[in-house]
This record gives C-alpha cells, sequence and structure tokens, in this order.
C-alpha cells in the first residue's frame, strides 16, 4: 500500500493541533512555533499533494479507501480533483499566514488560572480547523464529508467567541457580550443548515444505500439506481441549504458580518477565505454530482440569489462604517460571484468560480489582514476614526491599497481574471443576469476607494499620527501574499491547468455543453 | 416449555395435582440477575451484621464484585450463543434470554458499576466530624434540621443502605426488558422502582427538595404502575394469558380457542387496545416521554447526584428494553394502530423536551428535560419497527447511559458553600478556572447535541436512519429541527462555561477520588470511541436485534 499521502496531509495539523494545546502555559512562544512548522510542514505536504497530482490524469487521485462504519454503509474514502487540490494548496498556503499574523492575538492579558492557555487554545484551534477542512476537501464519501463539515463548527466557535480583539469602542465587558452573540449566531446558523442536511445525507442513504460518490455516480449512470424527481430535489435542497448557509448566500448571510467583526483578523480570515469555500466548493463536488438533474431545475432560482448577494452585499458594504463589516460584505458579494459562476453551467464559469475561490482566498488574506494590523494599532474598527494614515505608514497603506484593488478585481491582480471568467460564462447563456452582477464590480471600485480614501488619505488625524509602520513580522505575512496576487493576475494558467480538467467532468456530470457562439446559433 | 405451558397449568388446575411439572428454572442463564439479587441480599446482611465502621468497604465491595461477575455472567452467556442462535425463553415462559435482553442487561449493568463509583464517591464534601462523607444522608429517618440529624452527623452514620438498595434496583432492570410475561414485567417495574424512590429520597443536602422528589416520583410511579397493571388485567382479558407470545397469537388471529371462563371477553378489541394503550402509557412514564414526562424535571433535580445518574441512563435502558419487546414481540399485529399514536408521542417529546430545555437555569432541570428529548429521538427509533430500529435503539441507549451518567458526575464537582452549585449562572466562567473540568463537560454535552465524532451523533444516525428507512420521513425531520434546538441551549452552557468572565464568589471544583474520575474517564471514553469508532458496537447491536418470540 503506498503512502496515505491525502490522510497525512489532514492528520499533520490534527496531531500539531493535540501537540500545541499540550505545550505547558509558561511556554506561550514555543506554541506558537510549533503551531507555525507544523502549518508550514503542512503545506509542504499540500505541495507534494500539487505535485503528484496529474492534472490528465484519473479524475480521483492519490484515493484511499478503508471500511469504517460498515453498518452505515460508509467508507473512508479520499481523493482529490483539480478543485480540490487548488483548494488545499490554498488552505495550506494561508494558515502559516494566518498563524503568523495572529502571533499576539491571543496573549493572556489577565492572570487567570495557571491552567488557563488561551495562547496554546488559539493556536490549537485553528490548526484543528485546518485538519477538518483539508479532509472535507478530500473526502470522497459524503459521510465522510458530513462529519468534518460539521465538526468544523466546533473549533470555529470557539475561535470566534473566544478571541477577539483588544479594544472595542464599548470596553471589554460588552465585547464579551457582542463575541458570545457573533459565535453563537455563527453556531446555530451552521448547525440548522448541518442538520437540514443530515436530513437529506440520511435520505441518501435510504436511495441509494451508501455514501461513496464513485458507487452512487455509477449507480446512476447504469442505471441501477433510479431517483424519483421530487426525492432528487428534496435531498439536493437539504444539500443546498447548508452549503448556502456556509457560503453564505443572501438571505442565509447574516452570520458572516458578525462573525467576521468579532473575531480577530486572522480569525476572519480564516472563517472567509477557507472555512466558507467548504460551502463552495461542496456545491460543486456534491450539489452538481449527486443530484444534476435537481441542480438544473434549482438554477434560475439560486442565480438570482447569487446576484442578490453581488449587489446587494457591495451596496451594504458601501455603506458600512467598520472596517471588518465592510470586508465581510465585499465578501459576501464575492461568494454571489463564485456561486454564479458555479451554477452558470458553462465551463468559462465554473473554471472561474473555481480560481475565484483560490484568488477570493489570497486577497481576502491580503485585505483583511492589513486591516488587522491598521486595527490594532489604532484600537478602532470604526472608519472614521483614521485619515491619512499614508503620510505616516506608507507600507501599510500601499499594501492596503494593493489588496483593496485586488478585491475590486482591477485587470493585472488575480481575482480580475476569474471575475472576468465568471461574467463571460454567465453571459453566453444568462446575459441578463450577467448585466446585472456586473453592477457588482462598480460597486466594488466604490466601497474599496471609498475606504482607502477615509482611512488613508486626508489630513493626519492625532491619534494615528504616531502609528508605526508595518514590522518584519507583519511584512512577511504580506508580501508574499501581494506576490501571488500579482503572479495569478498575470499567469492564472498554473491554477487553471489543473482546475480545467475537473471543471469539465463536472460539466459532464450535469450533461451541459457550452452554449456555442452566437453565429452559429443564428443560422 | 413455552408459553402454552403455562396457559394449560391454569387450565389444567382441576386435575389431579400429581400432574403438574415441577417448574424448570434455568439458573445458569438467569446468572446475572441472580448474582446481582444475591448480592443485593448479602448486602442487608452487612447492613445487619457488620460493624458500622466496616459497612461501606464491605458494601462496596460486595456490589462491585457482583456487578463484575453479573457482567461476566452476561458476555459469557452471549459468547455461548444466548443472544443469536441459542435465543430462547427461560424460566417456564417468564424470561426470554435473547440478544436484546443480554445487551441491555450488559449496559444497565455496566452503567451500574460506574454508577457505583459515583455512589461510593466520598471526597466531594468536606469531612464532618473527622469522617468522610458521601451524598447520602446520615440518617435518612431522621427529620432533616433535627437534633436526630445532626447527632448522626456527629457520630458519623451513612447510609450505607444506598448499595443493596442500588443492587435490587439493577436486578429489578435486568429483569425488565427480558420479561417475557406481563406479571414477571409488572414484578421487574415495582422491584427496580421501589429502591429508586427509596433512593431519590436520601440526599445529604438539599434533604427536603430531594424528600419531595422522592414522594413526587413515588406517587406519580404509583399511579404509573396502576395504569400498568389495570393494562395487564385488560389484556388478560383479550387474550386469556399473560404470556407475550401468547398474546402475540391471539392478536395475530392464530389462537381462536375460547378459554371458557373468559368468553365474554376474549378476543374483544377494545379491551385490547384499551389494555395496550395503558400498558404503553406505563412505559412511556418511566422512559419520561411527553406528556407522561412531568416527573422528570423534580426528581432529577431534587435527587442526589450519583442517583439522578445512575437513573437519567439506567431507567431509560431499561424502560426502552421492555417497550421495544412489548412492541416488537407482543403487539406486531397492532403496528397499525399503535405506530400513529407512538409518532405523535415522538414528535411531542422531541420538540417538547427541546423548547422546554431552553428556558431552564438549572443545570439539572436541563439535563431532565434534554433526557426528554432524547427520549424522542430514541422513540423514533422504536418506531422503525424493523431490525435495524431494535439495533439502532440499543446502540443509542449504550452510547447514551455513559454520557449521562459522566455528565452528572461532572454536575456533583462543581460546588459551593450550600453543596453542589447547579444554578447555571454559578457555571459562569468554569473554563478559566477549571478548564480540564469544563472541557470534560463540553464534550458530554457536544455528544447530548449530537455533534459528528461523538457517541451522541453516531446514536443519533442510526436511529434516525432506522426511521427514514422504515418509512418515517417527517418524524426524522422532526428530530433534526429538535436537534437544532437542543443544540441551542447545550452550547448555551458551553459559552457560559468558555465565554463568561469568572464570578468572584463562584463555585469550585471539587477534586474527586479516583472512582468519579473513572466514571468521567469512562464516560469520555465511550463517548469518543462509540463517536469515531462505533462499528464494533453497532455490530454487536446489529446481531443483538431480534427477539426471542
Amino acid at each position: 500500500m503506498s503512502f496515505p499521502l491525502l490522510t497525512a496531509t489532514a492528520a499533520l495539523p490534527a496531531l500539531g493541533a493535540v501537540a500545541t494545546a499540550a505545550v505547558p502555559a509558561a511556554r506561550r512562544t514555543a506554541a506558537k512555533w510549533l503551531a507555525l512548522l507544523v502549518s508550514l510542514a503542512t503545506l509542504a505536504l499540500a505541495v507534494v499533494v500539487l505535485v503528484r497530482f496529474d492534472p490528465d490524469g484519473a479524475r480521483y487521485q492519490l484515493t484511499e479507501s478503508h471500511a469504517w462504519i460498515k453498518a452505515f454503509g460508509v467508507r473512508y474514502e479520499l481523493g482529490v480533483d483539480g478543485i480540490a487540490v487548488a483548494l488545499i494548496a490554498l488552505t495550506a498556503l494561508l494558515i502559516p499566514f494566518i498563524v503568523l499574523a495572529g502571533w499576539h492575538d491571543a496573549d493572556p492579558l489577565e492572570t487567570g488560572s495557571r491552567r488557563w492557555r488561551p495562547t496554546q487554545g488559539f493556536f490549537a484551534l485553528i490548526l484543528a480547523v485546518e485538519a477538518m477542512v483539508i479532509i472535507s476537501f478530500e473526502a470522497t464519501d459524503v459521510f465522510v464529508f458530513y462529519i468534518f463539515f460539521e465538526a468544523m463548527l466546533i473549533p470555529m466557535y470557539f475561535l470566534i467567541g473566544g478571541f477577539g480583539d483588544r479594544a472595542h469602542e464599548h470596553g471589554e465587558e460588552a465585547a464579551a457580550t457582542q463575541r458570545s452573540y457573533a459565535a453563537v449566531k455563527f453556531l446555530l446558523y451552521n448547525l440548522v443548515g448541518g442538520l437540514i442536511m443530515l436530513a437529506a445525507v440520511i435520505g441518501l442513504y435510504v436511495v441509494a444505500g451508501n455514501f461513496s460518490l464513485a458507487e452512487i455516480a455509477q449507480a446512476r449512470a447504469n442505471g441501477t439506481l433510479h431517483m424519483a424527481t421530487s426525492t432528487e430535489r428534496w435531498l439536493f435542497l437539504g444539500f443546498f441549504f447548508a452549503f448556502a448557509v456556509k457560503a453564505p448566500l443572501w438571505p442565509l448571510h447574516t452570520w458572516l458580518p458578525n462573525a467576521m467583526q468579532e473575531s480577530t483578523a486572522p480569525v476572519a480570515v480564516l472563517i472567509t477565505a477557507v472555512v466558507d469555500k467548504v460551502g463552495t466548493f461542496a456545491m460543486l463536488r456534491f450539489c452538481l454530482q449527486l443530484f444534476p438533474e435537481a441542480s438544473k431545475w434549482a438554477t434560475p432560482v439560486i442565480l438570482v440569489l447569487a446576484v442578490i448577494s453581488i449587489v446587494y452585499g457591495a451596496l451594504l458594504a458601501v455603506g458600512q462604517r467598520d472596517i471588518k463589516r465592510l470586508v465581510a460584505y465585499a465578501s459576501i458579494s464575492h461568494f454571489g460571484f463564485i456561486v454564479l459562476g458555479i451554477f452558470a453551467m458553462t465551463s468559462q464559469g465554473q473554471s472561474g468560480a473555481t480560481l475565484y475561490m483560490v484568488n477570493h482566498g489570497i486577497s481576502t488574506a491580503a485585505l483583511m489582514l492589513v486591516a488587522g494590523f491598521l486595527i490594532s494599532r489604532r484600537g478602532s474598527r470604526l472608519i472614521a476614526d483614521y485619515g491619512g494614515v499614508q503620510k505616516v505608514a506608507p507600507v501599510l497603506a500601499g499594501t492596503f491599497l494593493i489588496g483593496g484593488l485586488a478585491t475590486l478585481s482591477l485587470p493585472g491582480l488575480a481575482p480580475f481574471v476569474s471575475e472576468f471568467l465568471v461574467l463571460v460564462g454567465t453571459f453566453t447563456r444568462y446575459p441578463a443576469i450577467g448585466v446585472v452582477a456586473t453592477f457588482g464590480i462598480v460597486l466594488a471600485a466604490l466601497y474599496t476607494l471609498v475606504l482607502y480614501q477615509r482611512t488613508m488619505t486626508g489630513p493626519v488625524k492625532p491619534e494615528v499620527s504616531a502609528m508605526p509602520d508595518l514590522r518584519a513580522r507583519e511584512l512577511v505575512v504580506v508580501a508574499p501574499l501581494i506576490v501571488l496576487l500579482i503572479f495569478l493576475g498575470v499567469y492564472p494558467k498554473p491554477v487553471t491547468d489543473i482546475v480545467n480538467p475537473a471543471v469539465k467532468q463536472t460539466m459532464s456530470d450535469v450533461q451541459k455543453k457550452d452554449p456555442k457562439p452566437e453565429v452559429e446559433a443564428a443560422k | 416449555m413455552s408459553a402454552a405451558a403455562v396457559h394449560s397449568l391454569w387450565t389444567t388446575a382441576a386435575d389431579p395435582i400429581s400432574k403438574i411439572d415441577a417448574p424448570k428454572i434455568e439458573y445458569g442463564q438467569l446468572s446475572p440477575t441472580l448474582i446481582v439479587v444475591g448480592a443485593a441480599l448479602v448486602g442487608v446482611l452487612i447492613e445487619a451484621f457488620v460493624p458500622r465502621k466496616g459497612r461501606y468497604y464491605a458494601q462496596v465491595f460486595v456490589s462491585a464484585v457482583a456487578l463484575c461477575a453479573a457482567f461476566a455472567a452476561v458476555v459469557a452467556l452471549a459468547a455461548d450463543g444466548y443472544g443469536t442462535t441459542k435465543a430462547h425463553i427461560a424460566a417456564m415462559g417468564a424470561v426470554a434470554v435473547d440478544g436484546p435482553a443480554l445487551f441491555l442487561q450488559g449496559t444497565i449493568l455496566l452503567a451500574g458499576l460506574v454508577g457505583l463509583f459515583t455512589f461510593a464517591e466520598r471526597r466531594l464534601d468536606p469531612e464532618a466530624h473527622g469522617n468522610r462523607v458521601d451524598s447520602f444522608a446520615a440518617q435518612a429517618a431522621s427529620v432533616p434540621g433535627s437534633d436526630s440529624e445532626k447527632a448522626a452527623i456527629r457520630a458519623g452514620f451513612t447510609t450505607t443502605e444506598v448499595f443493596p438498595l442500588l443492587l435490587f434496583a439493577i436486578a429489578g432492570m435486568l429483569v425488565f426488558p427480558a420479561a417475557n410475561d406481563l406479571l414477571t414485567l409488572f414484578v421487574a417495574l415495582e422491584v427496580f422502582s421501589l429502591p429508586l424512590y427509596l433512593l431519590c429520597a436520601v440526599a445529604r443536602r438539599k434533604r427536603l427538595m430531594s424528600q419531595e422528589a422522592a414522594v413526587k416520583y413515588f406517587l406519580l410511579g404509583a399511579f404509573a404502575s396502576a395504569f400498568t397493571l389495570f393494562g395487564i388485567a385488560l389484556l388478560y382479558g383479550y387474550a386469556g394469558s399473560v404470556s407475550y407470545a401468547r398474546i402475540a397469537q391471539v392478536v395475530d388471529g392464530t389462537v381462536t380457542n375460547v378459554d371458557p371462563a373468559l368468553a365474554g371477553t376474549m378476543g374483544n378489541d377494545a379491551l385490547l387496545l384499551l389494555g395496550s394503550a395503558l400498558l404503553v402509557m406505563g412505559l412511556l412514564f418511566k422512559v419520561g416521554a411527553v406528556p407522561f414526562h412531568m416527573w422528570t424535571p423534580d426528581v432529577y433535580q431534587g435527587a442526589p447526584t450519583p442517583v439522578t445518574g445512575f437513573m437519567a441512563a439506567a431507567t431509560k435502558v431499561a424502560a426502552f428494553g421492555a417497550l421495544l419487546r412489548l412492541l416488537y414481540v407482543v403487539l406486531p399485529g397492532l403496528r397499525w394502530d399503535w405506530r400513529p399514536v407512538m409518532w405523535a408521542v415522538a414528535i411531542i417529546t422531541m420538540l417538547g423536551g427541546a423548547i422546554v430545555a431552553i428556558t431552564q437555569t438549572d443545570i439539572k432541570r436541563l439535563l431532565a428535560y434534554s433526557s426528554i428529548a432524547h427520549a424522542g429521538f430514541i422513540l423514533a427509533g422504536v418506531i422503525a419497527t424493523s431490525k435495524d430500529g431494535v439495533s439502532s435503539v440499543l446502540f443509542y441507549l449504550a452510547g447514551y447511559s455513559f454520557v449521562t451518567i459522566g455528565a452528572f458526575a461532572v454536575v456533583a464537582l462543581v460546588r459551593d458553600a450550600g453543596g453542589e452549585a447547579t444554578h447555571l449562572s454559578k457555571w459562569a466562567g468554569l473554563g478559566r478556572r477549571s478548564p480540564l473540568v469544563a472541557a470534560v463537560f463540553a464534550v458530554f454535552l457536544l455528544a447530548f447535541a449530537g455533534i459528528p465524532l461523538t457517541s451522541g451523533f453516531a446514536g443519533k444516525f442510526a436511529v434516525f436512519k432506522a426511521a427514514a428507512d422504515g418509512g418515517a420521513v417527517p418524524l426524522v425531520v422532526v428530530g433534526v429541527l429538535s436537534s437544532a434546538i437542543a443544540a441551542f441551549f447545550y452550547i448555551r452552557v458551553i459559552v457560559l462555561m468558555f465565554f463568561s468572565e469568572p464570578r468572584p464568589e463562584g463555585p469550585t471544583v471539587a477534586v474527586p477520588s479516583p472512582l468519579t474520575t473513572t466514571a468521567i474517564a469512562v464516560g469520555v471514553a465511550a463517548t469518543l470511541v462509540l463517536g469515531v469508532a462505533p462499528q464494533y458496537f453497532l455490530d454487536l447491536a446489529n446481531q443483538a436485534g431480534v427477539f426471542v418470540r
């Protein structure tokens, strides 16, 4: 038997989480370094996965399959396609930056019990989330996916509720209350989504008798498994609901602004750039593959919801006074684009959506982490509390600008390519929806540039006059992300090469072909 | 020897006396129960003859040995094939020795053993007058607050009678799910209920509350017993027999010869419906299903916490076992009549338990309502009426009982000057002061909530799967929705423990002896093992999923 590479990629951060949690209370710094090392080692494993993966090979590669819970028809089955590889790489790439950016976020303030170890907990939880996200990308068994999709909520919940910004406009007491509110809201939304999915998972078992993607697909192809139309639609809705909460799609999005606002910047990045991707990824892998007919049936409604997300998220982002909330609404708008690309059912759309997941991860991480550095300096999240920062901290302002420009999809930066692909993919099939979605770009320019203008330009506010520029650690976090943004903006081929074959497969699952060019159709 | 033998025994009573066979009792196959009853009797003798100083150790020793021996006997019987191929009905048709019976007996014995550890814990309260004290009153008969009570405390009395009472209760519970005729069922019901009523009354702290709980439990329990007995009488009138097999045959219509003494009533469906409704009602009372759940919160809150833990776990196991056997062996022919009713009961139990739990401010009451909601989930599996349904319920019960005992053991640790600090507000910030205890409790709560990778999820999945397979999809949907509601209040406790500031005069966490530590550790281990690698236990439950008829 070959080396179980995929298991190792998920198990390494899991073990790292346990080890980090076990570091004695006094050795805080050791815990941080341990977490960083583990995340880097995981990145190395992810790179091995990336290298070993052959884009033109079988659909699922590096597969592993072991009996797990026979009574439920569950097998521990892992395998990656191009989409999963890209997202695993993104996850493994972002975690070291998240760890590094959150280096001081969990240093204990007060002297509690000697056994109270927030720092160890913080980094252990981040690694635990990483492990669960990676295994959800790898799972080709619906049950295995579901288990980690749900279990992920618990460490995430503690990260949101247990660690927040030091500074808060209403004092520590209010901050704790709001944090716990945000955490509970996050958990309840996702738990309800997950439990509804559980009903659908059980339904799938009743219909299909097992959970293996490959087996179910095969059974459907050779006709041994027939799903009644209404059954398929109900099951699809059960799955999609959970993923739409996670993604999040309007109108199930309201937990995200609270969660991102109250958590520390690195955790906010973890939520939006890493964890939420599981939702959109799962739409591609599970909704489209398991329920192709129902997916096509639901497409019109989902597209409308996606467009509403795009425009509504962007509009609300324009109106925000809180930097982190602004980024959260911007993310909702971007998730709208991703869902739009997935359900436009064109290969450009889906390639664009996958690419968008990667690019959104990187660009949001860059913007949010710099915003986090900014907020930690001034101790306020309110846009109005800043002004003229570019004069005192030019590097910070510059990186902030690049992150912002990436968010508004400036050509030359990575998100442009994906957004363009999504829009092209949508136009060819649904021109009206494409037109409306384009407004999202205009609004993105508005909220990003206004944010930059209000915080960075203008006269220097007295409170920010002594603001130090980015430190070495912070530069190490931001610089590689910006380099990547520029690189993938100019040369996205490495990612698209990996992703495209997988997208073709998914397209053939739903039996959709790209619409032919207009001229031909006119004949 | 089967049910018919009992029947003929009664109808041929007029014949010459020499025709009565000596009853044939398979002592080996009944050994688990007999061992426990024997040990309980030894316990009574210990109370009578062993000096006060030595009683505690003698009782704990005898009880632990007996429970281990009984469990070994169950394992031996199961290994011998009595759970599968050699399953049959023993003791003149009174007791079934089959898969579900052995599985549930094993679960009850293990739960009893873990429960015994929490009963025997003597390190939680500070020593009183140089004597180590447990959770039970110094002298249960003395009036609370009276001089005689003070004298008893000063003299270092302890109520070591709790150990034989525990054993008697366990013995009754062992017979309850195995009972194969209605009279045995009723006797077993009383044998395990009466000691439990007593055990509820003997808390060391908050004695009035404890006594109140016992009185409520006793009165309502007696009421429920009366219903059960009435139901038994009606069923006898219907079938002319108390034997499960015989009643089932009459229900099926395979037996039509009318007993001349019962010619007016036999085969009368009104009797059948009323009788089985009353009987099922008595059992639903014991499992704490809505609308027969009213006793649960008060009793759970008032009873000494070790008793609550044991009772919450083991009573449920025993009562669900009996309910399963009744519905699957006696009344399968009546399926179309009881299923809609049980649907309704399951739905209101799930929703009722989950919704009312939200407003609770006392941790023991909260767990009581949560146990009601869980009874609803288990009922969903009961309703499946399939082999899968039986095995999923067995698995659920096994997982649930260890979580429950562990959770109540943790509750017993959190104390302030007035004893256990059960008010939720006192639990604020517990996670900062004692991260380990809070984390363990969080694991139990997550298992209750059915989060994946815990036994709660595996059990819930098994039960819902069986229900969905049996066509009860709406029930599953209600089930997941009430799980979501339930998750809210479990999570609320976690929030309180981890994200709230500790109160300055908050409770302390007692450092327990290895006994409670073992109970909690077993709970955590069972929670995680059944959650991550449930296959072995699911297989076990699956093999045990067939009732002997």
